[in-house]
């Protein structure tokens, strides 16, 4: 069953239809989401107004991490059944993780300076997300610099899998050291720590990003598809005006 | 009353557009290319039955 869902032309067939469906949705999303932002939430009694930076603040730290998951998951794929799904799937993967790490940063930054009174602090947290965002331009780098995508993803996947290392650095740095950035308060033993008129809007603002991402993903890997496709073909055809010429 | 800190709220905001809208419109680009790109090659009888017949 795994071999015919994990077929690039099942995989073309079935995303060209849930595709539109799976637009809407984020379009839904973000526009509940996003209202509930600006018109629901009240002003936290720290932060004031800033609250409003941690809904595209915190989802895009979720998904930086969550894409990097994904692309360790199809790194195994790559090594262990050298599935060419999988090799899609993790280049695919790559620009948008970086996109949503990058969000993570500046946005963190712009909070931090009202806030803390800085846009940077070299603290745990904050470093290793740079280390992340550093990995993912790594990772994209390698699969520009090797003409084999079959090659290319092989060495990807062995940088993507020794970069997973950074993951848990990342969820528990705030543990391990003594930072300036603020422990968990959503994702923790006990429950959030937030008040349930700010949680939901950012549980719904997280629902739409990661709605988002899954379209963005998809759509990449439908390019990345096509793209191998016109390399194969231009391959075909070199060869088969070479015959031509011998013959 | 604007916020004091309402700059910093629409930076955050314009940054996400920015990035994300950036490479939503960089993806859309790349897929027009590549869909050209097979059109072209179809066009021209190449395809991986041309190699089968010839």
């Amino acid at each position: 069953m795994w071999t015919k869902l994990a077929n690039p032309g099942f995989f073309m067939r079935w995303s060209a239809r849930l595709l539109p469906w799976f637009a809407g949705a984020t379009a839904l999303a973000f526009a509940i989401g996003l209202y509930m932002t600006f018109f629901t939430v009240p002003p936290d009694y720290q932060q004031g107004e800033t609250v409003r930076i941690m809904y595209v603040h915190v989802p895009s730290a979720w998904l930086a991490m969550f894409l990097y998951s994904l692309m360790s998951a199809s790194a195994i794929g790559t090594l262990v059944w050298r599935h060419p799904l999988a090799d899609v799937s993790q280049k695919a993967a790559a620009p948008i993780g970086a996109a949503f790490t990058l969000v993570c940063l500046i946005t963190g930054a712009l909070w931090g300076r009202p806030m803390w009174g800085t846009y940077w602090v070299w603290d745990a947290r904050l470093t290793s997300v740079l280390v992340l965002f550093l990995i993912y331009c790594g990772i994209m780098a390698l699969w520009r610099a090797i003409d084999d995508p079959n090659r290319a993803a092989r060495a990807v996947a062995i940088l993507t899998l020794a970069g997973f290392l950074n993951l848990p650095i990342i969820k528990f740095s705030v543990d391990w050291w003594n930072t300036l950035h603020q422990p968990a308060s959503v994702l923790r033993i006990g429950g959030p720590a937030i008040h349930p008129s700010m949680l939901y809007p950012l549980l719904v603002m997280a629902l739409a990003f990661s709605l988002l991402a899954i379209v963005m993903h998809a759509y990449g890997m439908r390019t990345e598809i096509m793209r191998r496709r016109v390399r194969t073909l231009n391959i075909l055809e070199a060869e088969r005006l070479d015959r031509r010429a011998a013959a | 009353m604007v916020d004091q800190y309402a700059n910093f709220i629409i930076a955050s905001y314009v940054a996400v557009i920015l990035i994300i809208g950036g490479l939503g419109l960089a993806m859309i680009l790349d897929q027009r290319a590549q869909k050209r790109a097979l059109a072209e090659l179809e066009a021209r009888g190449s395809t991986r039955r041309a190699k089968e017949a010839s």
